[in-house]
């Protein structure tokens, strides 16, 4: 896997070709579908969020009943992600620091935080799962989501903020 | 304000090792997948999002034709799943604002980051510790939204 620090130009529209984008994608949709065939649960992961903080908190909204009997396995879900992206970085890559700036990260992440869990899901709940169930409801959020996604990221780009 | 957990949660998801393993396999593929495919990296997420490289598209595409097959398959065709005995069933939420204005305020959140959740787990696996920032931000915007729509009391109907 490369990622080649290009000039990059809409005439190209696929700089770091398609082989990953692909392989990284149906990797995904595998990780989801050995939990679903399994046990029938289909996992997102942003619920985490507000089930993990159901340990130190006693907000009702996140003491649900359905909740705090999924925050156990979704705790080892997030865990198994992290040491999957783990493995793969210790077998075939050098770790990797992300040269966006710290404001950016905590700003946009408590948008976020609040806009995966008042929408009802994510890039995987929505955009993956949601998807693939060719439900209405998704195909707006994900609509919705990257439409203003892109006109941000381009807004921020506009205004000369880089990293 | 903490609160100590029931000692037992009737009905809690689980079924013993078998359940865990499962879970944990999962995860870590979906995580090599994020590490793979380069959206564990904000950078990356951000080339789409400003129309450098489209690449994310397939991303997406390969994951939710992956998804669309097996759904299809296990709803029309298998009865319930092994270690839980649930029936199989689609990913369909209620449509309200909800759905529009958390979509609009994920997309800003995910244009000025370029992180999305499970993404920013994945991306601590590759050491890329300043990914801890976009967690501890997401963590607060999950807080804050609980904390306001459990306000009324009337709680908010639920979503996964």
């Amino acid at each position: 896997m490369t990622t080649l620090p290009l000039v990059l130009t809409l005439d190209q529209p696929f700089p770091r070709g398609v082989l990953p984008y692909l392989l990284g994608g149906v990797l995904i949709g595998l990780g989801v579908s050995v939990i679903y065939l399994a046990t029938g649960i289909i996992a997102g992961a942003s619920t985490f969020l507000e089930t993990t903080l159901s340990y130190a908190s006693g907000v009702s909204r996140l003491n649900q009943p359905k909740y705090l009997a999924s925050r156990d396995w979704r705790v080892l879900f997030t865990l198994g992600m992290v040491g999957g992206a783990a493995a793969y970085t210790l077998a075939f890559a050098d770790p990797w620091t992300t040269q966006v700036q710290p404001w950016r990260l905590l700003g946009g992440g408590v948008l976020v935080g609040v806009g995966t869990r008042l929408g009802k899901g994510c890039t995987s709940g929505h955009g993956v799962c949601g998807i693939g169930s060719l439900s209405e409801t998704s195909i707006v959020n994900v609509a919705t989501f990257m439409a203003f996604a892109v006109g941000t990221a381009l807004l921020v780009a506009a205004v000369g903020v880089t990293p | 304000m903490t609160r100590e957990p029931p000692a037992s949660d009737p009905g809690k998801d689980g079924q013993g090792a078998l359940f865990n393993l499962v879970v944990l396999l999962g995860g870590g593929t979906f995580g090599v997948g994020l590490a793979v495919s380069g959206m564990a990296k904000p950078e990356v997420v951000l080339d789409f999002l400003q129309l450098d490289d489209l690449g994310l598209l397939f991303v997406m595409g390969g994951a939710a034709g992956v998804t669309m097959l097996v759904f299809a398959v296990a709803t029309r065709y298998l009865g319930s799943a092994p270690l839980t005995g649930r029936r199989y069933t689609k990913r369909v939420k209620s449509m309200d604002r909800n759905v529009l204005v958390g979509g609009a305020i994920f997309g800003v959140g995910w244009g000025v980051s370029g992180i999305c959740p499970g993404a920013a787990y994945a991306s601590v696996g590759l050491g890329n510790w300043p990914i801890l920032w976009a967690i501890l931000g997401m963590f607060v915007g999950a807080y804050a939204q609980a904390y306001w729509r459990s306000r009324g009391s009337a709680s908010a109907s639920a979503s996964d």
